[in-house]
């Protein structure tokens, strides 16, 4: 065994690439409550002071603290940067210096300049010329290949939010691998692959060696990249701050070189613990100093920026970045993989205070520790900064070593990755039904010309069939679009870092998604229990509607017209499993828009739901905003009736409840009487 | 079976009693409590009639979230529907749920044979009784709720002798249920009791004003500020004081 893995249990991981079988020999599960956890140190307190300061000179200055206009990002095109070098344990800035964003071209050279322009900063003339004549971009090239419909859908925002124009993001690097393996092991495994490609030249496998040589110059720069921190990661990790920091370098790296919608961390909790565990045993480091190094990790984490457009932080709301970090669930061996190191995590959300990234999940399972569960409950009350997703799930599909990308996206950690896809506005596609593909807004036939509907009253085997029908076309106009974009940014944009970081044959996720479903459900509902009327303007447009008496509302753990919202869901999924994916991609879909939802609502008419033109869409599958009115659980048991195999890619619900009305408070409620007599 | 007289279901209560529970909202009530929350529950008529077995059904369409938790019937009172309330918890007994009232205790009647022996079946199948006593004194409990406490008072001793556990729940509001003599004397009074398991004290909160409002009725606390969380700390330990003291001389007798 490597003197670097001395006291690990040794395995299957020592001869090949393989994390999770190291993850599963070596972690102790931790059953215990957060007593041991540390506080935060005089040099963590100093240092998130200055990046508080940062923070608010960045909002003073209107957003944007400072910008690379002429450096072209890669991972090494910038020096050192840090906060205050002699305080920090874990090291990595993005650029030279902490909050200046840096410059991604690779996307779309004019996002890139407009993301600058609105920020009040210029690209300079020769790196414009270079990427608009010399060297295409991922943009250019979609934009090239794109029909006229697909263009035509794209601005009527029948199919939104397409990664035509920006990174796609949602691939998670195994980050992990740099800090077990170290890099120049994991050259010689990508070299190996390299060398056992086909030997016939078809495009695949031409297309497989260019990207292996292309991440083997990645895992060389990666090195040279620490190398300028004054890190050697060339060799495996020796302890927990070496193997924080090596996985860090890697997702720094990531950072360098994609400004992608999500940019996820993937599963590193328990994996460090491993270490952790091991210099706490052999007195390397103290408790104290380990949350040091995992506040200082975190941090940095919350440094991660990005140079947007205000049109993207508007369909975004804010300035996401996505760091994903997915913590806990259960083992298929039945053992929590809960560690210290999980508490350590959610302990930053007590010493640096509470913040939306990283986005840290918790994978929850009913066999997760009492202790775990009671820590996770109260850092939510105290922080409103956790997500909850369910592992008893997706550990069906995906074992113990996936993670979240963005929101719900689970993935196996580099086995698995995705190729985003936005969303296909199904409320939009259920007016184009009824006006036979004319856009109520622009009033241009944007959709096949199929028949509209005719009379005044809306008869819903006639709605229903058509809608049907124009899903059909909304699919299969929006697999090709989306076979398009994953060409063209493999081919321009190619994620070199993270790819680095997966197996040589990953499995690709074609992911779709959809919005609007509740709004669908609770029209055709209208349209069957009710009486809707439509109502045209002078060129025979239906703009709008009179509905007659009650309907079922989805939310309200109806079966009538939940079973409407299950059928489209898995109808729309069938269709767009009837078309050709780029690279074979697995197609899944999504009902996840979290943040999208308020755009959408502005591109789309009224619906025969009551929902006025311009009004937002309720977030991923959430019912309509009040219309669920027999309380949360029957509003989460619509929601859970939708199939999970047919939107593997993940189903959000959006929760809000004041804390009052979770629960009594302990103060006011005494809670079993003898006990507390007895205090 | 007995229909129940519904104003409405609640799937995700968590204020009324231990865990998740499945919530049934009945419709009529005698008292006319000042801080009322829920005076469109008030009317003895009005509401929808249910039979049990369909709301069962309801609770058990998603008892995967009611594992630590069970059904609570609150109100309006629910003791005045005590044969709905037999049918209901009959069913819910023969798949071992959780059962609780939450109850004002005004339709008690110690001398009112028929109703004893009815509620004698019912509390056999109760595993909870959440009271709320709104005012230990007689004339100040008048005042605040057009009704007298004498009955409530002797429901809380039935309950005792029957073995059904029960939490006493008391509402502070600012000015009138905030006297710290009141306040130990019902605490005083509740430590006589072996089945009461928690003391639920709740802060007066002003959110029902609004309800008043749409329902074209005068509120009569308006103006009284909502009682402060800190201070019901406090008054709570005054009614722990008394429930303390009570047994501390139940226990040298």
């Amino acid at each position: 065994m490597r003197p670097e893995w001395k006291d690990f249990v040794g395995g299957k991981w020592e001869n090949e690439v393989n994390v999770r079988d190291f993850i599963q020999r070596n972690y102790h599960p931790y059953e215990g409550d957060e007593s041991f956890l540390a506080e935060a140190t005089q040099n963590t307190k100093d240092l998130w002071q200055m990046v508080l300061d940062l923070q608010k000179q960045e909002r003073e200055a209107g957003g944007v603290l400072d910008m690379d206009t002429k450096v072209v990002s890669t991972i090494t095109s910038h020096g050192p940067g840090y906060l205050d070098k002699s305080k920090e344990t874990i090291v990595g800035f993005q650029t030279d210096k902490p909050f200046k964003r840096s410059f991604q071209p690779y996307g779309g050279i004019r996002m890139a300049e407009k993301a600058c322009s609105d920020n009040g900063y210029e690209v300079d003339p020769e790196i414009s010329e270079f990427f608009s004549t010399h060297r295409k971009t991922h943009n250019a090239g979609c934009f090239d290949a794109y029909n006229a419909e697909m263009r035509a859908c794209r601005s009527a925002h029948i199919i939104t939010g397409l990664p035509d124009a920006y990174g796609r993001g949602r691939i998670i690097g195994d980050y992990r691998r740099v800090a077990l393996y170290g890099i120049d092991r994991l050259i010689e495994d990508k070299q190996a692959q390299k060398d056992s490609t086909g030997r016939v030249m078809t495009d695949d496998v031409i297309r497989l060696r260019e990207e292996i040589s292309e991440q083997i110059v990645a895992l060389k720069l990666m090195k040279e990249m620490a190398a300028s921190y004054g890190c050697d990661i060339s060799k495996p990790a020796t302890n927990v701050q070496e193997a924080i920091q090596a996985t860090y370098f890697g997702y720094l790296c990531s950072v360098k070189e994609q400004n992608g919608a999500a940019m996820s961390l993937g599963r590193t909790s328990t994996f460090l613990d491993c270490y952790a565990e091991r210099d706490l045993a052999n007195g390397t480091f103290t408790e104290q100093q380990i949350q040091e190094f995992v506040d200082h990790f975190i941090m940095k984490l919350r440094c991660v920026k990005f140079a947007r457009t205000p049109e993207y932080n508007q369909i975004f709301a804010g300035d996401p970045v996505w760091v994903t970090e997915s913590l806990g669930g259960v083992g298929v061996d039945g053992r929590p993989m809960v560690t210290k190191m999980s508490f350590r995590y959610l302990h930053t959300l007590t010493n640096l205070g509470p913040s939306p990234e990283p986005n840290l999940t918790v994978l929850w399972s009913t066999r997760l520790p009492e202790n775990w569960k009671k820590y996770c409950a109260k850092m939510s009350i105290q922080t409103s900064s956790i997500q909850y997703e369910n592992d008893d799930l997706m550990r069906v599909t995906h074992g113990d070593d996936y993670g979240i990308a963005c929101c719900v996206s689970s993935m196996v950690i580099g086995k698995e990755m995705q190729f985003f896809g936005a969303r296909a506005n199904l409320a939009k596609c259920l007016l184009y039904a009824l006006n036979g593909g004319v856009d109520e807004v622009t009033k241009k036939q944007v959709g096949p010309k199929y028949r509209p509907v005719v009379g005044d009253v809306l008869d819903f085997d006639d709605v229903y069939s058509k809608f049907i029908d124009m899903m059909e076309w909304q699919a299969d106009v929006y697999v090709n679009t989306l076979n398009i974009i994953h060409y063209m940014h493999d081919k321009y944009c190619y994620e070199r870092a993270e790819m680095a970081l997966h197996d040589r044959d990953v499995k690709r996720y074609f992911a779709t998604g959809v919005a609007g479903l509740s709004i669908v459900a609770d029209s055709l509902s209208a349209i069957k229990y009710a009486k809707v009327e439509a109502i045209r303007d002078e060129d025979g447009i239906i703009v709008d509607f009179k509905t007659t008496g009650d309907f079922p509302k989805y939310g309200n753990d109806d079966d009538r017209v939940d079973s409407i919202a299950q059928e489209v869901v898995h109808k729309f999924m069938t269709a767009i499993r009837r078309h050709h994916t780029y690279r074979n991609g697995v197609p899944t879909t999504s009902i996840l828009t979290i943040t999208s939802n308020v755009t959408y609502g502005k591109a789309t008419g009224n619906t025969p739901d009551g929902r006025k033109k311009g009004q937002p869409f309720a977030p991923g599958a959430n019912p309509m905003h009040g219309r669920d009115t027999h309380g949360a659980v029957a509003s989460l048991s619509s929601v859970s009736k939708l199939p999970f195999n047919d939107a593997q890619d993940g189903i959000s619900n959006t929760f809000t409840i004041i804390p009052g009305a979770l629960g009594k408070e302990d103060q006011v409620f005494a809670g079993d009487i003898e006990l507390d007599l007895n205090k | 079976m007995m229909q129940g007289r519904i104003h409405s279901l609640e799937s995700f209560g968590t204020v009324d009693g231990p865990g998740t529970r499945f919530v049934v909202f009945v419709q009529g009530c005698p008292m006319r409590c000042a801080y009322c929350h829920n005076p469109d529950t008030w009317s003895m008529t009005g509401g929808t009639m249910m039979e049990p077995a369909e709301i069962f059904e309801q609770y058990r369409r998603n008892e995967a979230f009611y594992k630590n938790g069970g059904i609570t019937v609150t109100g309006g009172e629910p003791l005045m529907q005590v044969d709905f309330l037999i049918d209901l918890f009959t069913i819910a007994k023969v798949e071992n749920v959780h059962t609780c009232i939450d109850s004002s205790g005004i339709a008690f009647k110690p001398d009112n044979q028929p109703f004893i022996e009815k509620l004698d079946e019912l509390m056999k199948l109760t595993d909870l009784v959440m009271l709320d006593i709104k005012h230990i004194d007689p004339e100040k409990h008048k005042e605040l709720t057009a009704q007298p406490n004498e009955g409530i008072l002797a429901f809380a001793a039935y309950l005792n002798e029957k073995h059904v556990d029960m939490w006493i729940r008391h509402v502070v509001v600012p000015g009138i249920t905030d006297d710290e003599k009141y306040l130990y004397q019902l605490g005083y009074f509740i430590g006589q009791f072996s089945n009461l398991k928690a003391l639920d004290v709740l802060p007066y909160h002003t959110m029902g004003e609004t309800k008043y409002k749409k329902l074209g009725m005068s509120y009569k606390l308006a103006g009284v500020p909502a009682m402060d969380k800190d201070k019901v700390v406090e008054k709570k330990q005054v009614i722990l004081d008394g429930i303390r003291a009570r047994r501390a001389e139940n226990t040298q007798e």
